[in-house]
């Protein structure tokens, strides 16, 4: 059977010791049966590895950040456009889906670029800050939650919760703090950082377990798979792991997709403690940048956002082998200067 | 109590636990005994197989095959019947 071409717009090609997802949904979807994939890339700064990647990434344009709007975005879309003809973009970043969110319907009808994001409430229900009610909207564990402004809130939360507590900045970072002078010395570094409110939430501990997993918007669960931090580096990141044949775990991960009725690609971070209650930490709203081992586990999730996108029935994918590691590692990609001159100055490369 | 049924056991001792992702090795003597107890043999024949197969004395086959129990439980790779 011959492939389908299509061109893909991917964001996330940040594949450094923090990597953005953008290079394994890139693999991923060159590994398809089904699509002839060429691969447009975005990037947001120009030493983005994965804008060097020509065997991986077919042609790179330079996005404006999403701090500068939606209006913005729509403009150089518009320009990349004109040159290129897009059927589907796949966002990465947090920071950037609120514009795709926002703008996904004039995409599809002025550009003709098939999106398959959440909707707005869906993304904003699951933020860091909404946790409690996550969970009791959808009947899964949290961690206690609390959002504080000042740091005397930090002390009267000492009545509630012991030490240590976990200090989490509202979209990224966190610490854990065993002393009420370790909290607030994170408190100021957070607020410096990421600005008001900071999350103070209740440490439990375990073992951190992760999914990766993709809603069809309308209740199903797509395909999930479970995965085990085997080796995480000084920046709280997988370097290595291992998927999982956690049934229990399953079960909660597709309860959520299915009852938030999510749509497109995420990732869960659950805590597994010692009497194997499961506790959600997070839901990223895009897919994880280990999501490549889903597709080494039998599950190509990007492969299957893209048919979704373009309007076309998947059926959920309910297989998937355990015991597949991904093991990272670092590479060093040898660039001309000019290629490094031509995305500097022309935006595109 | 049994061996978890998903849990992998290869010839030359690596143990791979699918729930937890955790791994280890055992040695010749472990595999012995992880593959009597995957094949559902009773604690009562797995000692007089442990004692039949290293001659040892009803003593030291039960101090070592329930140790060796109780390192299974705690790393997860038991349930209950």
């Amino acid at each position: 059977m011959s492939k389908r071409k299509i061109t893909v717009g991917v964001t996330g090609l940040n594949n450094i010791d923090s990597p953005g997802p953008g290079i394994p949904v890139i693999r991923a979807l060159k590994e398809s049966t089904e699509f002839d994939v060429r691969i447009i890339g975005f990037s947001y700064e120009t030493l983005e590895p994965g804008i060097y990647m020509h065997e991986l990434v077919d042609k790179v344009y330079q996005l404006p950040l999403p701090t500068a709007g939606s209006a913005m975005l729509k403009e150089r879309l518009q320009y990349i456009t004109s040159i290129e003809k897009i059927d589907v973009i796949i966002p990465n970043f947090d920071a950037e889906l609120h514009s795709f969110i926002k703008l996904q319907h004039q995409l599809k009808s002025e550009l003709g670029i098939a999106t398959f994001l959440p909707s707005h409430e869906s993304f904003e229900e699951r933020q860091k800050s909404e946790l409690n009610k996550f969970g009791d909207k959808y009947d899964v564990k949290v961690p206690q939650s609390h959002m504080i402004n000042q740091l005397i809130e930090l002390k009267k939360l000492e009545e509630e919760l012991d030490y240590p507590m976990v200090i989490k900045g509202r979209y990224y970072d966190a610490y854990i703090a065993s002393t009420y002078e370790q909290a607030s010395s994170y408190f100021y570094k957070i607020v410096a950082k990421w600005g008001y409110p900071v999350i103070v939430q209740e440490f439990v501990t375990g073992t951190e377990v992760n999914v990766t997993a993709i809603g069809d918007g309308k209740g199903k669960c797509i395909g999930a798979v479970p995965m085990r931090k085997l080796y995480i580096t000084d920046k709280g990141k997988a370097w290595s792991g291992i998927s999982l044949e956690d049934d229990k775990l399953l079960e909660i991960s597709r309860h959520v997709i299915e009852n938030s009725k999510w749509r497109g690609g995420c990732e869960l971070e659950f805590i597994k403690t010692k009497n194997d209650e499961y506790y959600l930490l997070e839901m990223n709203p895009r897919f994880p940048a280990w999501v490549y081992l889903a597709n080494g586990c039998g599950q190509n999730h990007p492969e299957a956002l893209v048919k979704m996108a373009l309007g076309e029935d998947v059926q959920p994918l309910t297989e998937y082998e355990s015991g597949k590691m991904f093991i990272r590692y670092s590479y060093d990609l040898i660039v001309d200067i000019s290629e490094f001159e031509k995305i500097s100055t022309t935006g595109e490369i | 109590m049994n061996i978890r049924k998903n849990i992998a056991i290869s010839e030359n001792g690596f143990i791979f636990n699918p729930l937890t992702g955790d791994s280890f090795s055992v040695n010749q003597t472990g595999v012995f005994v992880l593959q009597k107890l995957k094949d559902g043999e009773s604690n009562e024949n797995i000692l007089k197989a442990l004692q039949d197969e290293y001659d040892l004395d009803t003593y030291t086959a039960e101090k070592d095959f329930y140790d060796f129990l109780s390192m299974l439980k705690s790393y997860q790779l038991t349930e209950n019947e």
